[in-house]
């Protein structure tokens, strides 16, 4: 079957190609994502089939002469392979209809079928050399699509950070595969595997990966570019990039600490407890802060890495004190919600995409009302915005509820930093929890909700037929990963096999499919019986109620108590509906603060408002190393301007230093 | 087989039947304390028949949003109310979501309240929406880390075997529990939407967070809203009282009770068990209804304050039995 993947991969690579015919941008746009949809979703079958199969090598002569290219496809490949597919597929069959709103088509279609079959690459690559090619090649054509309309303020900017975090990322994983090859320098995963590092190799190494893939996934601090460069791209390559790209890197992570190092020590669970519970609570907080819907769901983005990162954490942890059973059961989580938030968030984007296409804007103080005029949009967005706020019985709910029973599952660890790191997260993660579904009410609420505050949201029209249908398919996927959920985590039983040497118990023979991750005794939870009883109980009331009470309706203007204003001015808007969290938590944390200036009595003029928060990692981070790094090149912009005696005499200098420090070495 | 799923269904419906009537002696109480006599307490049963038979007044751009919620949030907040151990623990069902699915209902119910407020695209609805979401932001995280605690404690995140282990020996004096049964109450008060937080009985539209996103609702939908606030308040009673107060449960489960004493004597422990039942919300009303007219409404961005206080204790909770098991 790899042969057959990988040819796969070849012809979503090469079909980029047909998106360069300028002259008919049409017959380009249904090509590209009509083949891209057919690839993709024949790829995630076949990952689906890789999940239960024996993993198969493959070498194949390219690259470096004396090392080839390894490829390997076993459970964990199958189910990125799975999940990035299936979100590739969803954004073909979408960009099939929205890409007719696409200005310059052939900026998107060339690289749009690359950036699939990189992903897709990164995911089969079995050494060093490859893998890094795969990644290079996933963040430049990924950086093409950012920067794919170029003229908008700001998106160049947006690009130019990306660029710059792809590369310290590319930059750090090169040095972690360097020390994970070790000096004997083989560069194949086999041979990783095979000779583990160990000691003060081993931790930076992992360090390394840590903040190689971290700033790939947008794991804090190293985030700053996604709710940049996210948002900037067409919107269902938004949705590829904050769905599934984000989900690569996490792959990479487990590839690295828990396939090819091997048993990480327990400090190692502590610091990726610490980022993920942060970056959870964090990312969520910095989302309820915006306007954009697009820069929102790109900071939700950076707290649902977050949840995964406490979910790995906690596999890590159980890991190094001995329980693979617990190991499995938070790694299970974690690749649940990776599944999870792959489906929602790639539905959210399509939503948003759906809402710019109708009204030509983003920002959510300019829309309102359309659950009127896009009704399966509204529908559709709502059971995502649900599923993303842990609501049961969606698919959120499940993998959260999983990872809290991991966090239950060892009171007695015996290190201190897990006495407190695992109540201090589970306080994070309910925090992150309790903040989405407040972010999520605020995004719907002002978006679909309420009267339209512009002329755009008034007479918007409902999207074409393809988004239509990719909306309602994720919407589905939602409730049934929610009310089957027995059967993804049987399905990742093999790849918890294959890392820990153990898998939790078999869920889909137990009756009712009722999920029971440790024993009965413990915890249970049934999100069919919950769904069904809802159901019930909702068709029951309204029947009897319409059968024996009342079903008269009348219509009226809106009471408001007694007086309505016709300005939709006067609603809640994002920014207030946010009012009461900015001042309870952003306070302190992003010095938020709110002016309000009052014209004295007898003056007509208007009142204001000002509203300023202030991001940290950019006041504290990101400002200063740019600081030093602006005037480290000023400084030493004066050797550009050196006679040729002087440049002589330095590589002289240079190669005595490097000769001296070699005879010391040895 | 037969005899649970009698029991479930005699809980599904004792919680609905019950519900007002925990509400109407609460008002009861307080209007005592006020020195008035008061209305019956079978008052809010009165008041949801008057609103059943009345037409629906709808504003002219509700969405299908603003129709459909009243009927789920009275749906989640049914289902939770009833996966709660009333007079009996381990019912047939209840393994069908622990204390965290139940609470994640009600957080369902909450969110499609605080969407259905912003419908209408009226301030008021607004301002409830957005306080309920700041409340609930610090509530339903404090819930969750006193779930922890209690779970550590059990062992288990199933109410039924928390409330088994409450009622046994093994549970004893512990300070974790103490913390989590303080935290517990403030959630509880402020989830129900209780004085100090907000004011259930309220006409001053600026101070209230509940009754302003109910505000357009009418008729049959206002009725649906208004019991399953009342379901709500007895599922917290209900869940206060079967961990904290496990008197006369019967924790041994139908299966379980049925085959140590088949017939007369299970009918016999359930009776027992309804009967203490009875007398809990009897003494969660009059304690509820003093604690309300003692205690002034807060500022709402001191609300914060008492919340993060609930959410520290529970912290502290699950800290200690992170250090001890025994604490």
């Amino acid at each position: 079957m790899l042969p057959l993947v990988l040819a796969g991969t070849a012809v979503l690579l090469a079909s980029g190609l047909a998106g360069l015919r300028r002259a008919a941008p049409d017959a380009a746009r249904r090509i590209v994502y009509g083949s891209s949809l057919g690839l993709c979703a024949a790829l995630a079958l076949a990952g689906l089939a890789a999940l239960g199969a024996p993993p198969t090598v493959l070498r194949l002569p390219l690259f470096v002469p004396w090392v080839g290219a390894w490829f390997r496809l076993d459970p964990l490949a199958g189910f990125f392979l799975f999940v990035v597919n299936l979100g590739g597929a969803g954004a073909s069959l979408y960009g099939l209809g929205y890409g007719r709103h696409e200005p310059t088509p052939e900026r998107v279609l060339a690289f749009y079928p690359a950036f699939l079959a990189a992903m897709n690459l990164v995911l089969l690559a079995a050494d060093a050399f490859g893998f890094l090619f795969a990644w290079e090649l996933m963040s430049v054509t990924s950086w093409a699509l950012v920067v794919a309309h170029h003229h908008e303020p700001g998106n160049r900017r947006a690009g130019f950070l990306y660029l710059l975090m792809a590369t310290l990322s590319g930059l750090a994983l090169l040095l972690a595969f360097g020390l994970l090859a070790g000096p004997a320098g083989d560069y194949g995963f086999a041979a990783m595997r095979a000779a583990r590092p160990a000691g003060g190799a081993a931790a930076l190494a992992l360090l390394l990966a840590l903040a190689g893939t971290g700033a790939k996934a947008g794991l804090m601090p190293l985030h700053a570019w996604l709710p940049e460069a996210h948002p900037a791209a067409p919107s269902h390559v938004s949705a590829l990039m904050s769905g599934v790209m984000t989900k690569v890197a996490v792959y990479a992570f487990i590839r690295i600490v828990f396939d090819l190092l091997g048993g990480p020590p327990w400090w190692a669970a502590v610091v990726v407890l610490a980022l993920g519970g942060a970056t959870a609570v964090l990312g969520v907080l910095q989302a309820l802060l915006q306007r954009d819907l697009k820069r929102l769901l790109a900071y939700s983005t950076v707290e649902n890495i977050g949840i995964v990162f406490i979910g790995l954490g906690l596999a890590m942890a159980f890991r190094a004190d001995g329980d693979p059973i617990g190991a499995a059961l938070a790694l299970t989580a974690a690749l649940f919600h990776v599944f999870n938030h792959a489906v929602f968030k790639s539905l959210l984007f399509y939503g948003a995409g759906a809402v710019q296409a109708a009204t030509g804007s983003r920002d959510m103080d300019a829309l309102g009302g359309l659950i009127h005029r896009m009704r399966l949009t509204s529908f559709a967005v709502l059971v995502g915005c649900g599923a993303i706020s842990a609501l049961p019985p969606l698919n959120g709910f499940v993998s959260e509820w999983l990872t809290f029973q991991a966090i239950l599952l060892h009171p007695d660890l015996p290190q201190w930093g897990f006495k407190v790191m695992l109540p201090a997260d589970g306080a994070l993660l309910a925090l992150a929890a309790a903040l989405a579904a407040a972010c999520f009410v605020k995004a719907y609420g002002i978006t679909f909700l309420g009267r339209p505050r512009s002329q755009a949201a008034a007479t918007a029209m409902e999207v074409d037929g393809f988004s239509r249908a990719t909306m309602a398919g994720f919407a589905a996927l939602c409730l049934l990963g929610g009310i089957f959920p027995g059967v993804m985590i049987d399905a990742l039983a093999p790849v918890a096999h294959a890392l820990l040497g153990t898998r939790l118990p078999a869920q889909l023979a137990l009756p009712w499919v009722t999920v029971v991750p440790v024993a009965a005794a413990r915890s249970s939870y049934n999100g069919l019986l919950i769904f069904l009883f809802i159901a019930t109980a909702t068709s029951l009331t309204v029947l009897a109620i319409h059968r024996f009470a009342s079903h008269a309706v009348r219509r009226s203007p809106a009471w408001d108590c007694g007086f309505p204003d016709p300005s939709p001015a006067t609603q809640y808007t994002a920014d207030s509906f946010a009012q009461p969290i900015r001042r309870v938590f952003a306070a302190s944390l992003f010095r938020a603060r709110e002016v309000v200036t009052m014209p004295p009595p007898g003056d007509t003029g208007p009142a204001t408002i000002e509203k300023t928060f202030c991001d940290p990692f950019w006041d504290w981070g990101y400002a200063p190393v740019a600081g030093w790094i602006d005037r480290a090149a000023t400084t030493l912009n004066v050797l550009q301007f050196l006679t040729i005696r002087r440049y002589l005499s330095f590589v002289f200098l240079a190669l005595v230093t490097l000769l001296l420090a070699v005879a010391l070495w040895g | 087989m037969i005899l649970s799923l009698l029991v479930q269904g005699v809980q599904m419906s004792l919680v609905l039947l019950a519900a007002p009537l925990l509400t109407g002696a609460v008002r009861k109480v307080k209007a005592r304390w006020q020195r008035r006599r008061g209305a019956s307490v079978l008052q809010p049963y009165r008041d949801l028949r008057r609103l059943l038979g009345k037409d629906v007044v709808l504003a002219e751009n509700a969405s299908w949003l603003f129709r459909t919620a009243p009927y789920l949030i009275f749906a989640f907040t049914w289902v939770a109310a009833s996966l709660v151990p009333t007079f009996a623990a381990g019912l047939i069902f209840s393994w069908t979501g622990d204390l965290i699915a139940i609470i994640a209902l009600l957080g369902a119910a909450r969110f499609m309240l605080t969407l259905a407020g912003m419908d209408i695209g009226t301030a008021f609805g607004g301002i409830g929406a957005s306080r309920e979401a700041m409340i609930a932001a610090l509530a339903e995280p404090a819930m969750l880390m006193i779930i922890i605690a209690l779970a550590l404690m059990a062992g288990s995140s199933q109410l039924s075997t928390i409330a088994e282990f409450m009622a046994s020996s093994a549970a004893g004096p512990r300070v974790s529990a103490a913390l989590a049964l303080v935290a517990f109450v403030i959630v509880a008060l402020a989830e129900n939407a209780r004085i100090p937080v907000d004011n259930p009985a309220t006409h001053l539209e600026l101070t209230m967070v509940h009754e302003a996103m109910v505000l357009e609702y009418s008729g049959r939908h206002l009725a649906m809203i208004e019991l399953a606030a009342a379901l709500k308040l007895l599922l917290m009673v209900s869940a206060i009282a079967c961990i904290f107060g496990p008197i006369g449960l019967v924790v041994a489960g139908p299966a379980g009770a049925a085959a140590a004493a088949p017939g007369v004597a299970a009918i016999g422990a359930y009776t027992i068990g309804a009967a203490a039942y009875a007398g809990k919300l009897a003494v969660a009303a009059v304690l509820l209804g003093t604690f309300e007219s003692a205690i002034a409404k807060m500022r709402v961005f001191r609300v914060p304050n008492l919340l993060g206080g609930a959410l520290m204790l529970g912290l502290l909770a699950t800290l200690l039995l992170f250090v001890s098991r025994g604490l």
